[in-house]
């Protein structure tokens, strides 16, 4: 999975970097525009991928469990504008990708996530922020 | 750029005396390892602000010479 994730990190160093909407920014509008995502929608994941088709095993995994759950979420993918992918790192102060926000909360990355999916505490985290999911809570 | 499990071991230690330290390289490549921090130091910290700590004691490595480092930390039983 981690060999999978370099893979791919390689297949991109030589990529142009597309540019999407938000492309070109400077960086505290990239910053404004990343509160923004985080305050507007109520599960938000920065990945490297999509939901579809996430590049990265870490990704990956949270994509499983949020897919597992029944959330509805949005995906962003950083590996379509560098500096969203840089300014995710800022706006938070953690190193890596994936990261998880619930209600404009950071919650996590990959290791976190698994952890709290795994000790059951995920669920009611999203239960008590409103967040429906569609698996019972009972496991 | 690779650094070794006794690297990252030492940084950790550096900033967390006290903390007892596993780390087990996935990989073999000195890029994806995995570590168990446990310390006192986290008592009553959330995940994030304890992983926020062992991010901090790398220094800046961590997304960088260290690709991958599957975190788990927790205060002693």
């Amino acid at each position: 999975m981690a060999l999978y994730c370099d893979f791919v990190r390689a297949t991109y160093a030589n990529d142009q970097i597309n540019r999407i909407s938000v492309g070109g920014l400077a960086v505290s509008d990239i910053q404004a525009w990343i509160e923004n995502e985080v305050k507007t929608n109520d599960v938000v994941l920065f990945m490297k991928g999509t939901p579809t088709f996430p590049q990265c095993g870490f990704s990956s995994q949270v994509v499983q469990i949020l897919d597992y759950l029944g959330v509805d979420y949005k995906g962003v993918n950083v590996l379509e504008n560098a500096d969203v992918r840089q300014g995710i790192k800022e706006f938070s102060s953690w190193p890596t990708i994936p990261q998880l926000y619930v209600k404009g909360e950071f919650i996590g990355g990959c290791d976190i996530v698994r952890e709290m999916f795994q000790q059951g505490e995920l669920q009611p985290l999203l239960g008590e922020k409103g967040v429906a999911t569609s698996q019972p809570q009972s496991a | 750029m690779a650094m070794t499990a006794n690297d990252i071991e030492s940084l950790i230690k550096m900033a967390l005396p006290d903390a007892r330290v596993t780390i087990r390289d996935l990989a073999g490549d000195g890029e994806h390892y995995a570590a168990e921090v446990v310390s006192e130091s986290f008592r009553g910290m959330t995940r994030v602000e304890q992983h926020k700590r062992v991010y901090d004691a790398l220094q800046g490595k961590m997304g960088g010479a260290l690709h991958a480092l599957a975190l788990q930390t927790s205060a002693p039983d």
